[in-house]
C-alpha cells in the first residue's frame, strides 16, 4: 500500500508542476490500480483533477432544498454524482416536509432568503403558493420546451392558475417487488403482471400455508397512507374521498383485514421495503419505486418488478410528480434557473434514474446502460400507467397547509379497523366526519379520481 | 439599601444562564402555550384541546406512556440502588463498574433503540443466537405487534439505556452520607439489610427524590426507543406530538400534546416532592 501511496503523491506533485506551467485548465488523471486480496480483486481509479483557471461559466453558489432524495444514500448521490457536472457550487439541502415548509415560508416572510431552488412533490406546492412564496418560472419554458415534458405534467406545474410555478423534475409511483422464489406460490391461473388484489391475498396465503411464514410486507411505518388513498380505495370504490364510507369501502376494509392475516407482523416497523426484501424477511412487497430500487439494483436477477394489482373498479395507482420551483427570495435567480435547466436535461434525468430511482419527467428512451433491474422497474411503471383499467389518483391538493391531516384520517381508519379490530361501519362513519370537517374547513374541491365538485368535496 | 454597597457580582454571573433559560426554555414554552390555546386569527380557543382528547390515538398513547412508566421506573430504581450499594461496598475492581454502568449514558436514545431493534428483529442477533444454539428451528417474531414482546423489548432497552442516570445520582447521594451512621448501627447489632433500610435509605431520600423526578419526566417524554422498536405498532404521547408536527402538519395540535406532557411532568414532580418530603432536620 505504501508504495502506491508514494506513487500517488508523485503523481500529484507532477500534476501540480504541470499545472503551474500550463496556461489553460489541465486535468491530470493518475491511475493507481489498488489490488485488494480479500475476496475479489477490486480495481480502483483515483482521479486527481487539478484546475488552474475557473471554468468559463460559473453560476456561483446555488442552494437547492428538496423534500425528495432525503435518505442519506440518495442525498450523497445527488451531491456526488447528479449535481457534479453543474457549472457552479450546488448546496443540496435535503429536508423533511415540515422543515422544508418552515424554512421556505420563514425566508419569504423575512423577505430575505438563502434558497434558490425548491424540489418538492406537486402536492406540497399549493401551501407555498398560498403564501406568495413562488416565483413565476415561465421564462424557463423556452429552454425546456424541446424536452418532451408531458403537457399534463406542465399543467400540474401551474397549480390551477395561468402561471407556470414549477417545472416537472422527476416522477415516481408505487409498484410491487417480488422475490422470484415467491412465484412458485402464485394462485393457479394468476398472471403476475396483472394481478387482482384478491389474487395478491391468495398469493400471500399460499406462501404462508406452504412455508409457515408471512412473507408479504407493507411499509406501515413508511408510506402506507398512499396505499390506502391511491391504490386500494380507488381499486375497490373508484374514488378516494367521495366513496370513503360507501358500501364498496366496507367491502374493501373487510378485504384488507382478510389480507392482513398473511402480512408480516413486523410490517409495523417497515419504512423502506427494499431492506426486508433484501434480507428475505419478506418476499413480496408494495412500496414507492425509490424505496425498492436497491433491491433491483443490487440483485436484479432475484427480484421482479410488477404493476400494482387491481380491484373490482380498476387499477388504482398514484403517479407522483416532483417539481422544481424558485422562491421569490432566491438570492441567485440566474443560478437557480440554470440549475432547473440542468436538472431537466436528458443526461441528468438518466443519471437521476440510475442513481436514485426516480423516473424522468421528460421524454427519454431507456438507454442500454441503465441497469436491468431499473429497466424492469421502469417497465412495470409504464405498464401500470398504461393499463386499460388504470385509475390515476392524485396527491391531495387544495388542502393547503393541512394536507398532512388527510393522511392521518386514512391511517387512523386503518389502525382502528385492521389493527384494533373495531367495527368497520362505525369507524368509517366517524372518520368520514373528520374528513368532511377537514374538507369544509379548507374548502378543497374534489381531485382525481373523484369527480370535480362545486365547492368543498363531499363524502357521500 | 445603599446601591453602591449592593453586590452585583453574583447576579452578573447568573445572568448568562438566566438569559439562556429565558430565551431557549421559557420563551418557547410560552409560544407553545400560545399555539395550544390560540387559533390562527389570535382568539383564544379550546378547540385544539378538544381535538386532542377526541383524537383516537390519544387514549392509546396515554395508556402506553403510563404503562411504560410503571414498568420502567421502579425496575430502574431498584436496579440502580443495587448497583450503587454494590459500588459503595468498595469491593476490589468496583471502580471499573462505574465505567461499565455509564457506557449506555453516552449513547443517544435513538441509537439505543436501533441496537435493541437489531437484537429482537426477525433476522436479528437474538434469533441468530437461538437458531445457532438449536433452540429454535425458525426465527421467532419478537416484534410481532400482536404480542407483548415489543413492550418488553422497549422496557429492556430503556432499562439498559437509562438506569445509569439514576445510578449516578444515587452514588453521589450515598457518597455524601458519612460512614459513621452505618458504623454506629453496626455496633448496635444491625445487620446489612437493617442498616440499608433504617439508615441509608432515609438519609438518601433527597437523592432518591431527584432521581425519581428526573427519571419519570424523561420517561414521560420517551420517544425514540419506542419508534425504533415498535414502529407503528405502539404509540406514546411524545410520538403523537412529533407526528402532529412533522407528518400531519398541525403545530397547534403538536403544541397541545406538548402541553399535556408538560402537565403530566409537573404533576409527577409534585407528587414525588410531596411523597418524599424531606424534613428540615433530616437534611445533613
Amino acid at each position: 500500500m505504501k508504495k502506491y501511496a508514494s506513487l500517488l503523491m508523485l503523481g500529484a506533485i507532477l500534476a501540480g508542476l504541470l499545472a503551474a506551467c500550463a496556461p489553460q485548465t489541465v486535468t491530470v488523471t493518475v491511475e493507481v490500480p489498488v489490488k485488494e486480496t480479500v475476496e475479489v480483486p477490486v480495481e480502483r481509479t483515483v482521479e486527481v483533477p487539478v484546475e488552474v483557471t475557473p471554468t468559463p461559466v460559473d453560476y456561483g453558489k446555488v442552494t437547492f432544498i428538496s423534500t425528495q432524495c432525503v435518505p442519506v444514500e440518495e442525498a450523497e448521490k445527488m451531491r456526488g454524482v447528479i449535481l457534479a457536472d453543474f457549472p457552479g457550487q450546488v448546496e443540496f439541502v435535503p429536508a423533511d416536509y415540515a422543515t422544508f415548509e418552515d424554512t421556505v415560508l420563514a425566508e419569504v416572510k423575512a423577505g430575505k432568503g438563502t434558497i434558490d431552488v425548491i424540489g418538492a412533490l406537486h402536492g406540497q406546492f399549493p401551501t407555498l403558493l398560498a403564501a406568495d412564496a413562488l416565483q413565476d418560472v415561465s421564462p424557463l419554458l423556452d429552454e425546456v420546451k424541446d424536452r418532451g415534458i408531458p403537457e399534463a405534467y406542465m399543467e400540474l406545474g401551474k397549480l390551477g392558475t395561468d402561471t407556470q410555478y414549477f417545472i416537472p423534475w422527476m416522477q415516481a409511483t408505487y409498484i410491487v417487488a417480488a422475490n422470484k422464489q415467491a412465484l412458485d406460490y402464485l394462485p393457479a391461473g394468476a398472471d403476475p403482471e396483472s394481478l387482482t388484489w384478491e389474487q395478491y391475498r391468495d398469493w400471500a396465503k399460499n406462501i404462508y400455508e406452504a412455508t409457515g411464514e408471512k412473507k408479504v410486507g407493507f411499509p406501515v411505518n413508511g408510506l402506507l397512507h398512499r396505499f390506502l388513498e391511491g391504490y386500494i380505495y380507488p381499486s375497490y370504490t373508484g374514488g378516494m374521498v367521495t366513496t370513503f364510507k360507501s358500501p364498496e369501502a366496507v367491502e374493501m376494509w373487510k378485504f384488507v383485514k382478510d389480507l392482513w392475516q398473511y402480512v408480516h407482523p413486523e410490517s409495523m416497523s417497515y419504512e423502506f421495503m427494499q431492506e426486508p426484501l433484501m434480507s428475505e424477511e419478506v418476499w413480496v412487497a408494495w412500496d414507492h419505486t425509490a424505496r425498492l430500487i436497491n433491491a433491483f439494483k443490487e440483485r436484479p436477477d432475484d427480484f421482479l418488478a410488477l404493476p400494482s394489482p387491481s380491484g373490482p373498479k380498476g387499477l388504482g395507482f398514484m403517479p407522483v410528480i416532483v417539481g422544481l420551483a424558485m422562491p421569490v427570495t432566491a438570492p441567485n435567480p440566474e443560478g437557480g434557473k440554470a440549475l432547473i435547466e440542468y436538472m431537466t436535461r436528458p443526461e441528468t434525468q438518466i443519471t437521476t434514474l440510475r442513481e436514485v430511482g426516480f423516473f424522468p419527467a421528460i421524454q427519454v428512451d431507456f438507454p442500454g446502460y441503465v441497469a436491468p433491474g431499473i429497466r424492469a422497474q421502469g417497465e412495470a411503471v409504464t405498464k401500470q400507467a398504461a393499463a386499460s383499467n388504470a385509475i390515476p389518483a392524485m396527491l391531495p391538493v387544495g388542502l393547503g397547509p393541512r394536507s398532512g391531516e388527510i393522511n392521518k384520517i386514512y391511517r387512523d381508519a386503518f389502525t382502528r379497523i385492521v389493527i384494533n379490530d373495531e367495527d368497520i361501519e362505525t369507524v368509517l362513519e366517524e372518520e368520514a366526519a373528520n374528513l368532511q370537517t377537514l374538507l369544509n374547513e379548507t374548502g378543497a374541491p374534489c381531485w382525481p379520481p373523484d369527480p370535480p365538485s362545486e365547492g368543498p368535496c363531499q363524502v357521500k | 439599601m445603599n446601591l453602591k454597597r449592593f453586590n452585583w457580582e453574583p447576579y452578573l454571573l447568573l445572568l448568562p444562564s438566566a438569559l439562556y433559560l429565558v430565551f431557549f426554555l421559557a420563551w418557547p414554552m410560552f409560544q407553545a402555550f400560545g399555539l395550544a390555546f390560540q387559533a390562527d386569527d389570535g382568539h383564544l380557543t379550546l378547540d385544539y384541546m378538544q381535538r386532542m382528547f377526541s383524537d383516537v390515538m390519544f387514549s392509546a398513547a396515554l395508556i402506553n406512556t403510563v404503562k411504560l412508566i410503571i414498568a420502567i421506573v421502579p425496575l430502574q430504581f431498584i436496579l440502580a440502588l443495587i448497583m450503587a450499594l454494590l459500588m459503595m461496598e468498595r469491593l476490589r475492581g468496583s471502580d471499573i463498574l462505574v465505567y461499565i454502568y455509564s457506557i449506555p449514558l453516552a449513547i443517544s436514545d435513538l441509537a439505543a433503540g436501533i441496537i435493541w431493534f437489531s437484537i429482537f428483529t426477525q433476522r436479528g442477533y437474538l434469533n441468530s443466537l437461538l437458531y445457532g444454539l438449536g433452540v429454535l428451528d425458525k426465527p421467532f417474531l419478537f416484534l410481532n405487534y400482536q404480542s407483548n414482546w415489543p413492550f418488553a423489548a422497549i422496557v429492556l432497552a430503556e432499562v439498559w439505556r437509562a438506569t445509569s442516570i439514576v445510578f449516578v445520582i444515587l452514588v453521589a447521594g450515598l457518597q455524601s452520607i458519612p460512614r459513621d451512621y452505618a458504623e454506629a448501627a453496626e455496633v448496635f447489632g444491625a445487620n446489612w439489610f437493617t442498616r440499608v433500610w433504617r439508615v441509608t435509605l432515609p438519609l438518601l431520600r433527597p437523592s432518591i427524590q431527584t432521581a425519581l423526578i428526573l427519571r419519570t419526566i424523561l420517561a414521560v417524554q420517551m420517544f425514540a426507543v419506542v419508534v425504533a422498536i415498535a414502529g407503528r405498532g405502539m404509540t406514546v404521547l411524545a410520538n403523537e406530538a412529533y407526528r402532529w408536527y412533522s407528518e400531519y402538519r398541525s403545530p397547534h395540535l403538536a403544541a397541545t400534546y406538548a402541553m399535556f406532557i408538560l402537565v403530566i411532568s409537573l404533576g409527577t414532580a409534585f407528587v414525588y416532592l410531596r411523597a418524599l418530603r424531606v424534613k428540615e432536620e433530616m437534611v445533613l
